[in-house]
């Protein structure tokens, strides 16, 4: 009886299956390749899949033949053999071990090893140099040399909150969208520099089919030459804590003339934001743009609300260190004070000096003093930021 | 002496406390090793429950039901569970069940220490867990929530769950150590006469290589938990740049260890298929000495491959191509063993009860962990499937599949020797399918998931990978609520059911079947004699 509502269950849950299928967008493999690694790659791993689907379909066979007709069932005898005796025996034991040695070694083992000098190769040709530092939980990209030199954004994730929280409807890119992309020619051969801030994170994007670590301390590198122009998109790829899935890549590839015609404007765009840093602000606008810097860079640990998650992101909202001072009498940044704290970090905070501009951090301490209930009343300006570096 | 004089003997000697003072003092290798399959069983259901929680979060894109915190938090115990708190216990509990059986002795070498070695687990899994529950009493921000592998500079970071996590891995670490000392005395010192070590059954030859990779690298992956403590909290830097350190120290450490871990689970699991592929095909085992050789040579070469596991950190080419060619030649010793597995089935007169269909079914689902194995040691491949979702279906076919499910086959095999009752054969084949279906259902998917792009330890992911998350959470919760029925199925055999015979499978060898079903608390306490 329970057997029969169980088949009827099982059956159930296969229809629901299979209409899952026929809607249903599948990959079954990877992602179109763009570069040469992507390429070489993807022909490996069909290679060796078509390999080990053969080795497994052929023993799968054998073991389906024995089961059937070596059964007690049938009236089967067991032989008694624990080894090979005769002379093929012994050959047919070893062939298959041959043939595994030739696969691993030769058929796969000597491609496999081109493909590594090919990819550990970052520096030969290397067109122009990309350096990607990751931190909890953004990427920041700068561009090291050639006509970008001097280029260096932070990329953040551009989903809005509503969306993960199922508030609202998600957007095609959900999670794979970002505030800045990078962008590269085509067709160059990029070296990309890779470093951290805090902890490991690590850079992939899979139609480049390269991912390499990116340690604080250290730097790697790896090498991509895009070869289509499009807009390809990967994650971070080593558990770097709470944002660890929310930290993406968007690389988008553009033929030389656009690429040109982005540096410029880039370049434009952030010497007006730094050029920021020379004028006086009124406090309603740093209170604004910092509300805004905020949101992106410091809710997700002190909460859109300032409460914070003590004891690992302390609460801002009363906090000792927003409410006290941060210049002393001599015009001295104070140790340890609001602006000390979040210019040069301390344990797990960032340091975000390496990431903020002046009016970035100027606005988001200015706003911080006049929120979450605190009332300093005071401002920042972000020349007194700029000031200390 | 006769069988049941013997018996009678045994038993007027038998002056045991009763109640929990039995439990807690027992030095009986039978007691011992049912605590251990207890714990196991226990510590099964409470890692499963976690993973559930997890795969109902991945059931949709979005955040349902937990902050991604607390995600992180749940898959690392997960997996600390899995495998210290379930998998090595049970493995260790049917060390201390059969090796004695086996060789034909009374007892361990060490049986004080024996109880030690267990009751070292049930403080080492309260404190893994503790933090959890600290956490609702808002003392520190939960558990581990680093990933089980605990790599720095994110462990530096964590809370207290990291600290609690690395002295339960001490505990767990003594236990094991211990153990092993226990398991290579006895098998050298009190193997009954005319057992030479190459008549020795393979599962003890499984386990006595088991026991000296423990020893050899457990205190590798203490010596960097505890690097990692005096990171945290007494000024070192060993995995801080800033201090002259290195983060990928801690990796090359952890893996160590890691590697040689994967074959520390499943040693003991080759030992015994063969005796359960042979008892079912009513045919000796095919390529004895050859599978001896074969573990030894997994042993040996898995302490040289560890940093396979962190091929994108950056390593240098010699160091590259040497750990890839090395990860692939594991797979040859691995073949023998395959071959061997089969040709015991081969021209054999096979029936499909419970046990043999877990072993059966263990050989293709293990097949083809080892084989998706194979695929990630190209290194340039590699970059592609690292911590991907390919690397999670690769090791839950080589550890649930390999693991979990060769011990259900053990204990459906050894079941009716340790109670003394038969199981019902036919909710044991239900068992199987069940597992094997929801095993698959739950898998299968999360290979494409890593072809597509979807990296590993992430709570919430991108729409183009909401279908294959969708089955992968259906299938598991068919895994999880399926297991249900093994307890049901071993509770009820442990309560009572037909009377299981000394040999109640037909083809079985050993010394165990030699013994009543269950045999005495006291058994060859005269060592029989082996030919």
């Amino acid at each position: 009886m329970a057997f029969q509502f169980l088949k009827k269950i099982g059956l159930g849950l296969m229809l629901a299956v299979w209409s899952l299928a026929a809607h249903a967008n599948y990959a079954w493999n990877f992602p179109k390749p763009v570069t040469p690694m992507a390429l070489d790659t993807l022909h490996v791993h069909n290679e060796f899949m078509a390999i080990i689907m053969a080795i497994f379909l052929i023993v799968l066979g054998i073991m389906i033949y024995s089961i059937i007709n070596h059964r007690k069932s049938k009236g089967a005898q067991a032989a008694t053999f624990t080894g090979p005796s005769t002379k093929s025996q012994v050959i047919w034991t070893l062939v298959p071990f041959a043939i595994l040695l030739y696969i691993d070694f030769i058929l796969m083992g000597i491609p496999a090893y081109h493909s590594v000098i090919i990819m550990e190769d970052t520096k030969n040709g290397a067109d122009m140099v990309l350096k990607v530092t990751g931190m909890q939980w953004r990427w920041q990209y700068e561009y090291m040399d050639g006509d970008a030199k001097g280029i260096k954004f932070v990329s953040n994730l551009a989903t809005p909150e509503d969306q993960i929280k199922n508030q609202a409807v998600k957007g095609e890119h959900y999670l794979l969208e970002v505030d800045n992309e990078v962008v590269l020619p085509v067709n160059k051969k990029v070296r990309v520099l890779l470093t951290s801030n805090d902890v490991i994170h690590t850079w992939w994007v899979p139609q480049f089919g390269t991912a390499r670590d990116a340690i604080p301390g250290f730097l790697r590198e790896t090498w991509v030459k895009i070869e289509e122009p499009g807009i390809y998109r990967g994650q971070c790829k080593e558990l770097c804590g709470k944002g660890h899935g929310f930290m993406p890549v968007v690389v988008r590839a553009v033929p030389e003339e656009e690429y040109k015609t982005w540096v410029a404007a880039k370049k434009t765009e952030l010497a007006a934001a730094s050029a920021g840093a020379d004028k006086e602000w009124s406090k309603d606008d740093l209170i604004a743009h910092g509300h805004e810097v905020y949101e992106k860079n410091c809710a997700v640990c002190h909460q859109a609300n300032g409460a914070g998650m003590p004891p690992a992101f302390p609460a801002l909202a009363g906090s000792k260190v927003i409410n006290g001072p941060i210049f002393d009498a001599g015009g001295k940044l104070i140790a340890d004070s609001h602006l000390d704290r979040v210019f040069n970090g301390k344990n797990v905070m960032p340091a975000w000096k390496s990431v903020l501009n002046d009016v970035d951090i100027a606005a988001v301490v200015t706003f911080e003093r006049n929120s979450f209930g605190n009332t300093m009343g005071d401002a920042v300006q972000p020349a007194q930021v700029k000031a200390l570096r | 002496m006769s069988t049941a004089t013997a018996a009678h003997h045994d038993d007027h000697h038998d002056h045991h406390p009763t109640g929990i003072m039995r439990w807690l003092t027992t030095t009986n290798h039978k007691d011992i090793g049912t605590m251990y399959l207890t714990f196991a069983l226990i510590m099964f259901l409470v890692g499963g429950i976690m993973i559930l929680g997890v795969r109902a979060e991945l059931f949709q894109p979005g955040l349902q039901l937990m902050r991604p915190e607390f995600f992180n938090q749940l898959i690392g115990v997960h997996a600390l569970v899995m495998i210290f708190a379930s998998l090595m216990p049970a493995a260790t509990g049917f060390a201390n069940w059969l090796i004695p059986l086996q060789i034909g002795a009374p007892d361990m070498a060490l049986p004080r220490l024996n109880n030690w070695s267990f009751w070292l687990l049930p403080p080492a899994a309260i404190l893994l867990t503790l933090p959890f529950t600290l956490a609702l009493f808002g003392v520190g921000d939960g558990a581990l929530a680093t990933g089980w592998t605990f790599y720095a500079p994110l462990s530096v970071q964590g809370g207290i769950g990291v600290d609690f996590a690395i002295f339960s891995v001490h505990l767990l670490g003594i236990s094991s150590v211990l153990g092993s000392i226990n398991i290579i005395v006895t098998i050298f010192n009190m193997r009954a006469p005319g057992m030479t070590l190459f008549k020795m059954p393979l599962f003890v030859w499984g386990w006595l290589i088991t026991a000296f990779l423990l020893i050899a690298t457990i205190p590798v992956l203490a010596g960097g938990v505890t690097m990692l403590l005096t990171d945290r909290h007494f000024g070192t830097h060993f995995f801080d740049a800033a201090g002259g350190g290195d983060p990928i120290l801690f990796q090359h450490l952890f893996w160590f260890f890691g590697h040689p871990e994967v074959y520390i689970l499943l040693l003991p699991v080759w030992g015994f298929i063969p005796h359960i592929l042979s008892a079912f095909s009513r045919k000796p085992i095919y390529g004895y000495k050859a599978q001896v050789y074969s573990f030894w040579a997994i042993g040996i070469l898995s302490v040289v491959v560890w940093a396979h596991h962190f091929l994108t950190v950056g390593l240098p080419v010699p160091a590259l191509l040497y750990f890839m060619y090395s990860t692939m030649s594991i797979s040859l010793p691995l073949a023998v063993l395959f071959f061997c597995w089969i040709a015991t089935m081969w021209k054999g007169s096979m029936s499909f009860e419970t046990p043999m269909l877990f072993a059966t079914g263990w050989v293709v689902l293990f097949g083809i962990g080892g084989l998706t194995g194979l695929v990630l040691a190209d290194v340039a491949a590699d970059a592609q499937y690292h911590h991907s979702y390919f690397v999670v279906a690769h090791f839950h076919y080589t550890l649930f599949a390999g693991g979990m499910m060769g011990m259900m086959a053990a204990v459906y095999f050894w079941l009716p020797k340790i109670t003394g009752h038969m199981y019902d054969d036919k909710l044991g084949k239900l068992h199987f399918w069940l597992t094997a279906i929801f095993f698959n259902l739950t898998f299968i998917p999360q290979f494409f998931l890593g072809l597509a792009g979807m990296p590993r330890r992430i709570p919430d992911y991108a729409l183009q990978f909401s279908e294959f998350n969708m089955i992968s959470t259906i299938g598991a919760f068919g895994l999880g609520l399926s297991q249900l029925l093994f307890v049901y199925i071993i509770i009820k055999c442990a309560r009572g059911g037909a009377k299981a015979a000394d040999k109640p499978w037909d083809g079985a060898q050993g010394l165990e079947w030699t013994l009543p079903s269950p045999p005495p608390y006291h058994s060859f306490t005269e060592q029989p004699i082996v030919k």
